[in-house]
C-alpha cells in the first residue's frame, strides 16, 4: 500500500510540479500520448488473448441444463442459444449478475459446536455497480468538454446527474457515488482480513490512482475552480491537432489532467483490462449444449489409446477361460504354438 | 497417515493468517499434506520420460537439470493453447468474490487456498516471465522468480484444489481454477512430479480398461457376484452381457460402482433397472471406465483414456451410450468428449429411450446419456412399477456433485427420480446445493488417504450443511451421483456426521422397483432387513417364491420381452 | 487470430467510442473561445458611475471561474441575510444584486451568459426566478 501511496503522490507532483515551473506544455500533450497508448495497448492486449484458441467448452453452468422436455432449463444460467449467450454476457457485463450471487461464509459456534453460516452479501456488488456506473456517467459528462456543439442526449444526462440543484456550481450526484463507490473497495480491502491479505500494490495503486482522478476533479468543480471555457478551448484543441494554449488554466487542471493521463497509459498493462477480459472469459461467453453440438478444438492431438486388440492381446486367456467373447480365439496349447511365440 | 483429531479438535486447530506476505511464506511439506508421488515406472509406462524418484519432504526433488527451461517453455505453450490461462492471468482484480466460496479456504483457513492466491501462485511466476511490468519491477508488479520452493508450492496446493469450479461461480470474470489446477497439474508433470493416487488409476485404466485395474474375468465374476446378490434380495437371476456385440446400448459406469461398498448397491440398480425393462445393452470389460482420473492432471491424458469409450461403442456396433452415475465422468463427456474424439463412429446415433420413445436431444453430439436422465424420463412415462414406501425408513437429502451441477446442469433429473422413490427427501440449506454445491472434499484424485486432515477439512463445509438438515429433520441419508462422492462422502460423514448413509441413487431406485416375478422384499439392496417390507403377496402370486427359488425366474421374463 | 468475427468487430467498437471526439470534431473549423458581448463606456450602478469596459466587480478570470460561486453567495446574503453591500477584494462596494449589478453591465442573456454555457453545456436555473435580460432591462427599473 505505501509503495502505491508513494507512486500517486508522485504522479501528483509531477502534475503540481510541472504547471508550476512551466512545463504546461509538457503536460498537455500528455493525454494525446496516454489515449494513443490506451488504444493500442488495449486493442494489443484483446488481440494477444485473441491469439490463443479457446480448445474446449468449458461454460460454467449456473443452472439447470437443457434436457428432457418436461425439465424448465434455467436460460441465463445454463444458455443454449447464441441469443442465450448474448443474455447471459449483457447481464454480466451491465448488472454484474455473478457478483450478485455473492455469499459470505463464516464460521460460528451453535450450541457450542463450530459451524459455518452464509449468507447473501451484495455490498461489493452495490459498491462496484456504483463505482463502474458513477464512472460510466461521468466520462460520457465529459463528451461536453469534447464535442462541438453538444449533443443533446449528453445534456440530458448531465441535467439528471445535478438534478438534486445543491451547490454551485450544481452539484453530480456521481461525484459523491464514485467517490462512495471507491471508497468503499478502498475500505474493504484495507479492514477485511482476507482482502489485506491478497492485495497487492497494483490493487492499491489502481484505487488511489482512480480515487485521484475523481477527486481532482472535483477540487476542480467545487472548490479551486477554472475557467470552463478555457479549458474546452483546450481540450478542442488536442481533438483537432492544433495548437493549444494553456494560458488561464490552474494547476489543478494539470494534475487532473495527469492523473487521467496516467490511468490511461497505466490501463492496458494493468487488471484494469477486466474491462475487455470479461468479454473473453470461455466460462461465461460459451454455449452449454457440449453434448449436443461440437466444439473444435485447432488443435486436437491425434489420438493415441490402448486399442482393443492390444488389450485382447494382453487378456485373451483369461478372456477365453471366462467365456467372454473374442475378436480372435486364443492359440490353441499346442506345443508348436509356444515354439513359435518363443 | 497421522491419526486424525476428533472433529472439535480439528476446527480448534484452525490456524491464523500467517503475519508475512504470502509471498514471503513457504510452502511446508509435512506428513499428512501431501499426496504420496507416482512411481517412475507408472509414469514412464504412460510415456512420461521426466519421471524420476523422489520424495516430497526431501530438500531436492530431483528435478532435471534444465526444469526452469522446461518451465518456461510449458507454460508458453499452454499459454498459446489456452485462451482461458491468459485471460485468468490478466484480468484478476482481487476482488475476493471467491475466497469464502472454496471449501478448502473455508477448512483450513489457510489464505493459499484461497482460489485469488491459489491462481496467484501461478500468476506471479507468469507476471514474471511474461509481462513487462513483471520484469521490469518485480514483486512490486507482484512477480516472482520460479524456483524450486515454488515448485514444491505448487505441488502442495494445486493438489489441494478438488476442482469443483464453484469459485469460478461467483468470479465476475467466470476465472476457473480447475483450469488452472489442471494445467499446473500438467506442468509439473513434466517435470516427472505427480500424485500416485491418481496415476495408478490412470496406468491401470489404460491398460485394463479401469482404474482399479480389474482384470476381465475378474470383472465378469465380480459382477457375477453381485448377481448373486441381486437373487438373493430379489429371487431374480440376471445374466448381464459383455463385450457382446449387435446390442442397441453400451453402458459404461465408473468401476468404483462393480467394486466398492456403496457404489455396489448403485450398480446392482441398475442391473436390476435394465433387467426389468429388457434393455438391450451390454458391459464392456474393455471399456469398463466411466471416469477418468487422466483429466484431474492432463488434457492428453484425458483424451487417451476418453478414446476408448468410442472405440468400443464401434466395435460392438452400439447405438448409443449409457453412462452410469459419475461426477468427473460427466464433466468429461459433457463438456470435452466430443472434442477429443470429433465425430462419432457411423454406427452411433441419436439416443432414443426405446422404451418411451424419448429423443435425447441435448446428447445428439455425444450420442451419450446420463443414467438419471434416462431414469428421469422413464418415471415421468410412469414406465416403472415403484413402491416408495420400502424407503420411508429414509429421510434423504441430495448431494449435487461439482461435475455434474456446474459441468453439466444436472440438477432437476436426479431429483425427479428421488422423489418418486423416496417419500421423505429434504433438502440441505440454499447456498449450499444445486449450482452452489460444496464438494466432498476429495474430488480430483485427492481422497487418497495419506492427507485425511485436508480432506475432512476441505469436507468441512459439505458436511456443515449435511448437520443442519440431519439436526433439524432428522435426515439419515445422503443420496448423490457421483463414484467419488460414494467412495470419499462415507468417511467424511463417519467423521462429522456419523447417523448419515451415503449411496448412489440407483441404490434407492432398486429399493423401490417393483419387478417383475420377484419375491416380496424383506431387505433393502444391502441386505438388511427392511423396516418396512412388503406385505405377503395375496393368492395368485403365491407360487412365484417357488419359481423363483429354481432359478428360472428369468425365463418367462425374457420371452416376454421377445 | 480465433474468434476473428467477434473479436474484430469487438475491438471495432471500442476504438470507435474511444476516438470519438477525433472523427466528431474532423473538419469542424478551430473552436475558439465564445466572444461575450462586453459592455463599453461609462453605466451608472448604484448611484455611481463606473467605467464597464475597465473591469469588473471582480477580476476577469476569477469570475470566469467563479461567478456561480459569487451569484449564489449574493443570493444568500440579499434574500436570506439581507445583507446588500458586497465589499470587493479591492474595497470598492457593491450593491449585492443580479439586476441592479451585474445586468446593468451584462444586459443580454443571449449575447452574454449563453455564450460560454450553451457550448459548455452548462444550464443554470438563474431565470427559474429572474426574468430573462434581453438587453432592456434597464427599462424594469
Amino acid at each position: 500500500m505505501t509503495i502505491a501511496l508513494v507512486a500517486t503522490l508522485l504522479i501528483l507532483i509531477v502534475g503540481w510540479g510541472g504547471s508550476m515551473i512551466g512545463l504546461q506544455g509538457v503536460l498537455g500533450a500528455l493525454p494525446l500520448a496516454a489515449l494513443a497508448v490506451f488504444i493500442v495497448g488495449f486493442v494489443w492486449r484483446v488481440v494477444y488473448w485473441a491469439k490463443s484458441p479457446v480448445p474446449f467448452a468449458i461454460p460454467t453452468v449456473g443452472g439447470q441444463q437443457r434436457s428432457l422436455d418436461w425439465i424448465k432449463p434455467s436460460r441465463l444460467d445454463a444458455p443454449w442459444t447464441t441469443a442465450a449467450v448474448v443474455g447471459r454476457m449483457a447481464l454480466e457485463v451491465l448488472t454484474f449478475r455473478s457478483l450478485f450471487r455473492n455469499t459470505a461464509a463464516e464460521r460460528t459456534t451453535i450450541n457450542g459446536v463450530p459451524r459455518l453460516t452464509y449468507y447473501s452479501s451484495k455490498w461489493l456488488w452495490v459498491f462496484a455497480l456504483l463505482f463502474h456506473y458513477s464512472m460510466l456517467v461521468i466520462v460520457v459528462r465529459h463528451a461536453r468538454f469534447f464535442l462541438e456543439p453538444v449533443p443533446v442526449c449528453i445534456q440530458v444526462i448531465e441535467f439528471l446527474d445535478g438534478v438534486m440543484q445543491v451547490g454551485h456550481p450544481r452539484f453530480y450526484l456521481t461525484d459523491a457515488f464514485i467517490l462512495a463507490g471507491l471508497g468503499f473497495l478502498f475500505l474493504r480491502r484495507l479492514y477485511t482480513e482476507k482482502l489485506r491479505y491478497i492485495s497487492q500494490p497494483a490493487d492499491w495503486f489502481a484505487l488511489f490512482l482512480l480515487i485521484c482522478v475523481a477527486g481532482s476533479g472535483i477540487c476542480m468543480r467545487y472548490v479551486d475552480k477554472v475557467d470552463i471555457a478555457q479549458a474546452k478551448v483546450f481540450i478542442m484543441g488536442l481533438f483537432t491537432f492544433s495548437s493549444v494554449s494553456t494560458e488561464g488554466l490552474s494547476p489543478i487542471f494539470f494534475i487532473h489532467l495527469t492523473f487521467v493521463s496516467v490511468l490511461l497509459a497505466y490501463f492496458p498493462f494493468s487488471k484494469l483490462m477486466h474491462m475487455g477480459g470479461v468479454f473473453m472469459s470461455p466460462t461465461r461467453n460459451m454455449k452449454v449444449n457440449t453434448r449436443e453440438e461440437r466444439h473444435v478444438n485447432p488443435w486436437n492431438p491425434p489420438k493415441k489409446f490402448h486399442t482393443y486388440a492390444e488389450y485382447e492381446d494382453d487378456f485373451r486367456d483369461a478372456m477365453a477361460e471366462a467365456g467372454l467373447p473374442l475378436e480372435k480365439q486364443p492359440e490353441p496349447a499346442t506345443e508348436t504354438g509356444n515354439g513359435a511365440g518363443a | 497417515m497421522p491419526k486424525m483429531p476428533t472433529p472439535a479438535e480439528l476446527l480448534a486447530a484452525t490456524p491464523a493468517f500467517p503475519a508475512k506476505g504470502w509471498m514471503d511464506v513457504k510452502s511446508e511439506i509435512r506428513p499428512g499434506n501431501y499426496c504420496y508421488p507416482a512411481k517412475p515406472d507408472t509414469l514412464l509406462g504412460l510415456g512420461f520420460k521426466r519421471a524420476h524418484a523422489w520424495a516430497p519432504e526431501d530438500q531436492d526433488w530431483n528435478l532435471p537439470a534444465n526444469w526452469e527451461d522446461i518451465m518456461y517453455n510449458a507454460l508458453k505453450e499452454r499459454l498459446d493453447k489456452h485462451r482461458s490461462l491468459k485471460v485468468f492471468m490478466d484480468v484478476c482484480v482481487r476482488c475476493g468474490a471467491c475466497a469464502d466460496k472454496c471449501h478448502f479456504f473455508l477448512g483450513t483457513n489457510d489464505p493459499k487456498n484461497m482460489p485469488v492466491l491459489r491462481a496467484e501462485l501461478l500468476r506471479s511466476v507468469y507476471r514474471k516471465d511474461f509481462t513487462l511490468a513483471g520484469r521490469l519491477l518485480g514483486k512490486v508488479a507482484g512477480a516472482r522468480r520460479l524456483d524450486a520452493g515454488i515448485i514444491k508450492e505448487w505441488y502442495s496446493y494445486f493438489y489441494q484444489c478438488s476442482e469443483c469450479r464453484r469459485c469460478s461461480l461467483y468470479c465476475p470474470y467466470g476465472i476457473d481454477t480447475a483450469e488452472l489446477t489442471v494445467l499446473v497439474r500438467e506442468m509439473l508433470l513434466e517435470l516427472g512430479l505427480a500424485s500416485n493416487w491418481i496415476m495408478d488409476p490412470v496406468s491401470n485404466c489404460n491398460r485394463t480398461g479401469n482404474h482399479l485395474g480389474i482384470q476381465p474375468h475378474a470383472m465378469k465374476e465380480i459382477v457375477e457376484f453381485l448377481c448373486d446378490d441381486i437373487e438373493t434380495i430379489t429371487g431374480i437371476r440376471i445374466d448381464p452381457p459383455f463385450n457382446e456385440k449387435g446390442h442397441e446400448i453400451l453402458f459404461i459406469t465408473p468401476s468404483g460402482d462393480y467394486f466398492a461398498d456403496p457404489g455396489i448397491y448403485t450398480f446392482m440398480g441398475y442391473l436390476m433397472l435394465f433387467h426389468e425393462l429388457g434393455l438391450d445393452y451390454t458391459l464392456s470389460t474393455y471399456a469398463s471406465e466411466g471416469g477418468n482420473f487422466g483429466s484431474f492432471v492432463s488434457f492428453d491424458v484425458a483424451k487417451k483414456l476418453n478414446a476408448k469409450m468410442y472405440a468400443e461403442a464401434e466395435r460392438l456396433g452400439s447405438k448409443w451410450i449409457l453412462g452410469g452415475e459419475c461426477g468427473h465422468m460427466w464433466r468429461v463427456v459433457n463438456q470435452y468428449m466430443a472434442t477429443y474424439n470429433g465425430p462419432t463412429p457411423p454406427n452411433l446415433e441419436q439416443p432414443v429411450s426405446p422404451i418411451t420413445g424419448t429423443v435425447f436431444k441435448n446428447a445428439a453430439a455425444t450420442k451419450m446419456v446420463h443414467i438419471a436422465e434416462f431414469t428421469a424420463d422413464l418415471i415421468h412415462h410412469d414406465k416403472l412399477n415403484l413402491r416408495p414406501e420400502r424407503n420411508n425408513h429414509i429421510i434423504t437429502t441430495w448431494h449435487d456433485s461439482c461435475n455434474p451441477a456446474r459441468g453439466m446442469g444436472l440438477l432437476e433429473e436426479p431429483r425427479a427420480v428421488l422423489r418418486a422413490v423416496c417419500n421423505n427427501f429434504v433438502e440441505m440449506p440454499e447456498h449450499t446445493i444445486r449450482e452452489e454445491t460444496f464438494c466432498c472434499g476429495s474430488g480430483s484424485g485427492l481422497n487418497t488417504e495419506e492427507i485425511m486432515d485436508i480432506r475432512m477439512r476441505g469436507g468441512f463445509p459439505r458436511a456443515n450443511a449435511l448437520r443442519y438438515v440431519a439436526d433439524k429433520h432428522n435426515v439419515n441419508w445422503m443420496a448423490c451421483v457421483c463414484a467419488l462422492d460414494r467412495a470419499a462422502l462415507p468417511p467424511l460423514t463417519e467423521y462429522w456426521v456419523p447417523e448419515v448413509t451415503v449411496s448412489g441413487l440407483h441404490e434407492l431406485v432398486a429399493n423401490a422397483l417393483v419387478m417383475k416375478g420377484e419375491i416380496p422384499r424383506t431387505m433393502d439392496m444391502r441386505q438388511e432387513d427392511l423396516p418396512f417390507p412388503d406385505p405377503e403377496p395375496e393368492e395368485p402370486e403365491t407360487q412365484e417364491p417357488e419359481e423363483i427359488g429354481t432359478g428360472a425366474a428369468t425365463e418367462p421374463k425374457s420371452e416376454e420381452d421377445a | 487470430m480465433y474468434n476473428a468475427k467477434y473479436v474484430i468487430p469487438g475491438l471495432a467498437v471500442f476504438v470507435g467510442i474511444f476516438t470519438m471526439p477525433f472523427w466528431l470534431n474532423f473538419g469542424s473549423e478551430e473552436y475558439r473561445y465564445p466572444e461575450v458581448a462586453l459592455p463599453k463606456g461609462q453605466i451608472v450602478i448604484d448611484g455611481q458611475s463606473v467605467d464597464a469596459g475597465a473591469a469588473c466587480i471582480e477580476p476577469k478570470e476569477w469570475m470566469r471561474a467563479n461567478h456561480m460561486s459569487l451569484l449564489i453567495e449574493w443570493r444568500d446574503q440579499a434574500l436570506r441575510n439581507e445583507k446588500r453591500v458586497y465589499v470587493a477584494s479591492d474595497g470598492r462596494k457593491w450593491e449585492t444584486s443580479l439586476q441592479n449589478t451585474c445586468m446593468a453591465c451584462h444586459g443580454d442573456k443571449e449575447a452574454f451568459c449563453d455564450k460560454c454555457h450553451d457550448t459548455n453545456s452548462v444550464n443554470p436555473y438563474c431565470w427559474d426566478c429572474h426574468v430573462i435580460p434581453q438587453g432592456n432591462n434597464h427599462e424594469f427599473e
